[in-house]
């Protein structure tokens, strides 16, 4: 499947899920948030929530600011 | 006589709020946050890099419990970014106060005032904890007030600037007529600045790089944390006005001939 995840296009194989695309990631557990196609996906839809050829994904986290 | 700032629905001992950009280590980082006092951390929104996941992250090192987290809208032009930025702080559930900063002009960084007000209405109506980020102007902090921030904060002078506070008349403006907390945010370069702010009035100071750019950190973050005590305990204790004739502290009677 082709996603384009930050800005950047990637062949991800097997991911069906934002759960599955965070697991092939590895970001289980860390600090984050997503967003899918201009839409914030809460944190317990992850695993219910499917991808689609072309979807445009932003994972975000906080870093240092001021 | 060292009451709480009270911002929203919420209190704090420290009058002093810190900025976590720009530090040079994580170890520096610990210590200056230690050293400053600050309960309340500001935070940017950015991109996870997904091929580097476990780079060092400051905010995975704290305590969750003993801070909270004031993320920004940095990067936001427009309103309708900002309010996307907000969106996917909040989202993560652990901020409902959003700084919001929409900026007009990348050499300055000085704020759109009107993609500010924007931002904070939609914000404030999405039951956001807002505190905009804005100019000296005192009509804009009234206007920011009446659409229901939480706070206002002007800034001293461009952010990074290390200027200090360059229109202090309006700041006493903003500070006479407020009806939520002051929080003097952007270009304080040293201590003096940051008490000179808390002696105006302000109910608290932001700064960054002030702190991370200092080539002791750490030691500059406890010296912010003592500026901004003493600049409110000045203020609270009534200082003597100025003068333009001297008035001699020793007696006149009584001296010898």
């Amino acid at each position: 499947m082709r996603l384009i995840v930050n800005g950047e296009e990637r062949e991800v194989a097997g991911v069906a899920t934002v759960a599955e695309l965070l697991a092939a990631f590895k970001l289980e557990g860390k600090i984050l948030v997503v967003e899918l196609n201009k839409r914030i996906i809460e944190r317990n839809a992850y695993s219910e929530t499917g991808l689609s050829d072309g979807d445009h994904i932003e994972i975000v986290h906080f870093v240092g600011g001021g | 006589m060292n009451s709480a700032l009270k911002i929203g629905p919420y209190e704090f001992k420290s009058r002093l709020l810190l900025g976590t950009g720009k530090f040079a280590s994580l170890d520096v980082q610990s210590e200056a946050v230690k050293r400053s006092g600050a309960e309340i951390l500001t935070f940017a929104i950015r991109r996870l890099p997904i091929d580097n996941p476990d780079a060092p992250n400051f905010l995975e090192t704290l305590d969750l419990k003993q801070f909270t987290l004031l993320p920004n809208t940095a990067g936001a032009y427009t309103a309708e970014e900002a309010v996307r930025i907000a969106r996917l702080a909040k989202a993560s559930g652990l901020c409902d106060m959003i700084k919001v900063e929409v900026i007009g002009d990348p050499k300055t960084l000085l704020p759109d005032p009107i993609g500010t007000l924007e931002a904070t209405k939609i914000l404030v109506d999405e039951g956001f904890i807002v505190l905009p980020y804005t100019s000296d102007d005192p009509i804009l902090a009234r206007k920011l007030q009446e659409a229901g921030a939480a706070a206002v904060m002007p800034g001293a002078s461009p952010i990074g600037s290390g200027q200090g506070i360059v229109n202090p008349n309006n700041l006493r403006f903003i500070i006479e007529e407020a009806k939520v907390p002051v929080i003097v945010d952007a270009g304080i370069g040293g201590p003096a600045d940051a008490a000179l702010a808390m002696e105006l009035g302000a109910d608290a100071v932001l700064l960054n790089t002030a702190v991370s750019g200092a080539k002791d950190p750490a030691l500059m973050a406890e010296a912010f944390k003592l500026a901004v005590q003493a600049g409110r305990f000045g203020y609270l204790a009534g200082r003597i006005p100025k003068k333009r004739y001297a008035s001699a502290s020793s007696p006149a009677e009584g001296m010898i001939e």
